[in-house]
């Protein structure tokens, strides 16, 4: 010890002497013992393994250069791997422990297929059951891993013996192979139960850790018996830290899970999770201290656990400050109250050699600071900036970004932060989150907006990154004429014109014929400029250049007056550019040209479970196709429906309503198509009696409750076999651009005809019959588009102020802030702006913003404040403007009707 | 592999160790989250790139990488990486990483260098599947890792808890001298 590997072949006088000859051996820079080794050269060394006489010493060489080859990513083909395996099984033989250890690690290694297990089976349960405690233990773990579940049952007995065996090493390789095979074979390891129970209690320290997460695993589906052996555990006296720390985690679920209000009454689990703050090993007071910060606890709870992170900020090992700081960050999103005590602590981290700790300290630091320490924090991250990573900058910018939104006092000396931070080295990435910010602080934040402005003009004088000079040069345009001096910006995007590549070019263009729209002092000046531009190299340059100069003189159709010049210089594009795609490919070349107004505005809402997936590891997601638009393919098929044809562009349809319960005779649900003047009903029938073919098949529509609809036309369906489904179509007028509303009685009619289902004919005579169908309500969301707006403020601020309307409303007793916020926007059935669906923890008020466009195609903004009074009594201030005063008047009615 | 879900038993990715140009001494994956060989050679490449510069030697260190938490130590021009999910309790990984770099210094007798440690690679393999199975920790304390993978090279002499570096030196000096003899 250490002993050679490497044999005879293989230098063997060199081998021996490296403490002796060291020295001479430095000067060899690239020595291994495998150097020059090649698979089928070993492969051929493999044949040792037959000899009657093993060499053992040879044969363990041999194993570890075949464990090297594999370890170093080499693989085997299927023959290899056999030829391998069945010479590794011949070294049972030998009873050297070493070299079985090896062809334990081979064995698994070479991962064999079933029917080759079957040869080494007899010899690992041979193994199983030997004196030695290590054969067992390690025989163990390798049979488990190759075997299936018949091969299961056979050795059972063995296990479950193994699972209490005195020793712990082969106690713990029993329930380590418990917990493995319990993922394909729950039904069997469940069978351990009583014997797991046995090692739960073992003085092993890591027979009792896997133990317990074996038994929990057998449990996990049980909530009741998790939550009574959480409790009977933690009563008693976990050894392990590792168990400790399980319990802590299986504590913390069954709390969460049952719910357990920690300030009435059922103390004992906190009381555990309190007391292991105290415990001797750090990574249980870590553990402990990480799950009750993760619960919904009072500050007072709170506070012992933030004192032990605290006392981690100082330690000497990395990992715990790391730790320690990682989990106060989470902390300090949802409540920066609790973690200002440790600032102190937090501020001597931003000089800590692991830039990891180091950012997380700053980040930290940025959510919890108050006003007065800003510039002192940002003179500190300055000083800091230059020498971490670019991915740490970002996660920085984002922070200062954030804080500045909450301190907008202090936004002189963020904005100077950003805008060195802008001059410094620093990739794309680092480069978008900077401007990003910039300008969500100027749109933010009125005061910032010069400032920022000029800092952005200075960027773009020496910007590497076309994408970021045309996004800056637009936004630059919108904003910069509105300011007090616009003619400063013109010389910085005029130099763009002559200094930059195309795109950025036809970009200047662009903003310089907005100032010139805008501002009327500048026009004549404008136009000189925009004359020079004509000569540009670029055909979209001159192009630009040419339009803009057309329209701005007003002597072309494009705009004849100036209001339609600026339309169609500012106006957004209001058509979600995934929709006017998906219409677009659809669109077959015609006669008719492709119209615009007839793509969807409705913006689909992304499916959940994007968002849930945090960039990590989205691999179904990220395949789901852009989604279709349904509105797209209504439209397609209602406007193919003679009835229907002259009814003009459809609105919206809504999500299928259903009329049903799910498996009953006959599934229908029911799609709402909205038109200016006209409703269609759409009801989507399943036939699910194998015995039965329906014909003529009709709904019956009652909507004496509903005023405003009158019924034009019906369209039934002939024939309804088994397993099919199909359409019915019921349309209404109503007056135009009236969101009429009301309830809808159902009544689907037909003829049944008894289906002999081995021969698949349908009897002569039918019998006739109906069939109830749930109500449902035509109601105002119905009427209502979900259309984002990109800023709420601008959007909001260019809207007439005489338009709004603003009333305050009571909505009673609710289960929470959070409940309240989505029954209101499902009422309104208006898009959510800026995240702000979303309620936080523990807030006691929220505002909310909405946008959405009402029939008649009349944009509408919607600004909520929610505010708690008393126990979860939520009352409610609803300002809305809109295009058109009456429909802000509608929005109260829908609101208090609803 | 076995994908364990957040309330359950602390998991360990992958265990590597690597040598001061960043390449393989011996590794070992538990999670599927690197499928084939060239993705595995180039989150080793990474991660090692990322470490290279930070000193990691008198006391673990520990970066948050690609949504991943990895510990890492090195010694001579051993590095010793243990990765593991984002919301794993740091302080678990840690004690993992130290029975790992402990045990094999004790395994090789203080010698831990890359090429004592590719002299005794078989020693180091089994070094890693006797402290992770599958993913789930099985041991970290050095000493009883260090015990289970040697327990039959001892040669019934003292054992290694009770040694001291400079005597385990000293006794595997002798047995070199002594194999020379032969």
């Amino acid at each position: 010890m250490p002993r050679s590997l490497v044999g005879g072949d293989l230098a063997a006088p060199e081998m021996a002497q490296p403490y002796m000859k060291k020295d001479d051996d430095d000067e060899e820079v690239e020595y291994s013992p495998f150097f020059g080794i090649e698979k089928g050269a070993v492969l051929q060394e493999a044949r040792a393994f037959h000899d009657p006489q093993l060499d053992v010493r040879r044969c363990s060489q041999v194993i570890t250069k075949l464990l090297y080859l594999l370890n170093q990513g080499e693989t085997f083909t299927k023959v290899e791997a056999t030829e391998v395996f069945f010479a590794v099984t011949k070294l049972f033989q030998s009873s050297d422990a070493g070299l079985r250890r090896l062809v334990y690690l081979m064995i698994k290694e070479l991962s064999p297929s079933s029917d080759e297990v079957i040869i080494v089976t007899s010899s690992l349960m041979k193994d199983m059951n030997s004196k030695t405690d290590m054969y067992r233990a390690n025989a163990i773990r390798v049979l488990c891993r190759i075997i299936d579940g018949t091969l299961l049952t056979q050795i059972e007995r063995y296990l479950k013996q193994a699972i209490v065996d005195k020793n712990p090493v082969v106690a713990s390789a029993a329930l380590v192979s418990g917990i493995h095979l319990a993922q394909a074979n729950p039904e069997i390891v469940k069978r351990w139960s009583n014997e797991v129970q046995e090692a739960v209690q073992s003085r092993a320290p890591l027979v009792q850790f896997h133990g317990l997460a074996l038994l929990h695993q057998i449990r996990q589906n049980d909530r009741l018996a998790v939550s009574k052996l959480v409790s009977s555990l933690t009563r008693g006296s976990v050894r392990s830290p590792l168990a400790q720390c399980l319990l802590i985690r299986y504590t913390s679920q069954v709390m969460r899970e049952s719910n357990i209000n920690s300030q009435t009454g059922d103390r004992p689990l906190f009381d555990f999770l309190e007391s292991s703050l105290r415990h001797k090993s750090e990574m249980v007071i870590l553990e402990a201290a990480r799950k009750i910060t993760e619960m919904d606890v009072t500050s007072r709870e709170l506070a012992p656990a933030i004192t032990v992170l605290q006392l981690f900020l100082s330690s000497s090992k990395p990992v715990l400050r790391f730790a320690a700081v990682r989990t106060l960050n989470k902390v300090a999103m949802t409540r920066p109250l609790a973690v200002t005590t440790c600032n102190v602590d937090l501020e001597g981290l931003m000089s800590d050699t692991n830039r990891s700790i180091a950012t997380l300290a700053i980040t930290t630091l940025l959510k919890t600071g108050n006003e007065s320490s800003v510039d002192r924090l940002i003179k500190q991250i300055t000083n800091f900036m230059s020498d971490i990573a670019d991915e740490f900058k970002i996660v920085v910018v984002e922070a200062i970004r954030s804080l500045c939104l909450k301190f907008p006092l202090k936004y002189r000396s963020m904005l100077n932060f950003l805008s060195n931070s802008l001059r410094e080295e620093g990739g794309f990435e680092y480069k978008k989150a900077i401007v990003d910010s910039i300008i969500t602080l100027i749109s933010e934040i009125p005061d910032a907006k010069e400032i920022g402005l000029l800092h952005l003009c200075e960027f773009i004088e020496d910007c590497e990154f076309t994408y970021l000079s045309s996004q800056i040069l637009h936004f630059l345009g919108n904003e910069g004429p509105r300011t007090s001096d616009p003619s400063r910006y013109i010389r910085y995007i005029y130099n763009r014109v002559i200094l930059e590549n195309a795109t950025v070019r036809a970009s200047a263009v662009s903003t310089l014929a907005k100032f010139g729209a805008l501002v009327d002092t500048l026009k004549p000046r404008i136009f000189v400029l925009l004359r020079r531009c004509l000569f540009d190299t670029e055909d979209e340059v001159r192009d630009r250049a040419t339009l803009y100069l057309q329209t701005l003189g007003g002597e072309v159709a494009i705009g004849n007056n100036e209001k339609d010049a600026k339309d169609f210089l500012f106006g957004s594009f209001d058509v979600p550019l995934a929709n006017l795609e998906a219409s677009l490919r659809t669109y077959e070349p015609s006669e008719e040209p492709f119209d615009i107004s007839l793509v969807s505005r409705e913006v689909r809402s992304l499916p959940l479970q994007e968002k849930k997936a945090p960039g990590k590891k989205a691999p179904a997601a990220a395949a789901t196709p852009a989604p279709v638009s349904a509105v797209d393919a209504y439209q397609k098929m209602l406007s193919s429906i003679p009835e229907f044809a002259g009814f003009g562009r459809l609105f919206k349809s809504s999500e299928p309503v259903e009329l049903t319960e799910a498996e009953t005779e006959y599934a229908v649900n029911v799609v709402k198509h909205i038109y200016d003047s006209y409703v269609v009903l759409q009801y989507n029938c399943t036939n699910t009696i194998e015995e039965q073919l329906l014909e003529d098949v009709t709904v019956c529509v009652d909507a004496s409750d509903a005023e405003e609809f009158s019924e034009i036309c019906s369209k039934p369906l002939a024939s309804l076999p088994y397993n099919s489904t199909g359409q019915i179509f019921v349309a209404f007028e109503k007056p135009e651009h009236v969101p009429a509303i009301g309830k809808i009685l159902n009544l689907l009619k037909f003829t049944v005809k008894e289906v002999d289902t081995s021969t698949g004919e349908a009897d002569e005579d039918g019998v006739e019959d109906e069939y109830q169908l749930e109500e449902f309500e035509v109601a105002a969301a119905d009427y209502m588009l979900r259309v984002p707006v990109s800023n709420f403020r601008n959007a909001w601020e260019n809207m007439d102020p005489e338009s709004e309307r603003v009333d305050e409303y009571g909505l009673g007793v609710r289960e929470s802030l959070a409940e309240a916020v989505s029954a209101v926007i499902n009422i309104l059935g208006m898009q959510p702006c800026e995240g702000t669906e979303v309620v936080p923890k523990n807030a006691r008020s929220h505002s909310c913003l909405l946008s959405g466009v009402f029939i008649g195609d009349v944009k509408v903004l919607v600004r909520l404040s929610f505010g708690l009074s008393g126990p979860n009594e939520v009352a409610m201030k609803l300002a809305v403007r809109s295009d058109d005063p009456e429909v802000s008047d509608k929005i109260h009615e829908i609101v208090a009707s609803g | 592999m076995a994908d364990f879900s957040k309330e359950s038993c602390p998991s360990v990715k992958n265990i590597l160790l690597l040598d001061s140009e960043g390449k393989r001494v011996a590794v070992k994956y538990f999670a599927d989250d690197w499928t084939t060989n060239a993705s595995k050679l180039a989150y080793e490449k990474s991660v090692f790139t990322k470490t290279l510069k930070t000193n990691a030697r008198a006391e673990a260190e520990i970066t948050l990488f690609d949504g991943y938490i990895v510990v890492y130590k090195f010694v001579h021009d051993l590095h010793f990486f243990i990765t593991a999910g984002d919301d794993e309790n740091e302080l678990i990984l840690a004690s993992v990483l130290n029975g790992f770099s402990d045990s094999v210094g004790l395994l090789l007798r203080g010698d831990v260098e890359k090429r004592t440690a590719l002299e005794n690679l078989d020693l180091i393999l089994l070094c890693i599947d006797e402290i992770i199975d599958g993913g789930i920790i099985l041991e970290t304390d050095a000493n009883t890792i260090a015990g289970k993978v040697a327990t039959n090279a001892v040669d019934g002499s003292v054992p290694f808890s009770e040694q001291t570096i400079s005597q385990a030196l000293a006794t595997a000096r002798e047995h070199l001298a002594r194999s020379l003899l032969k």
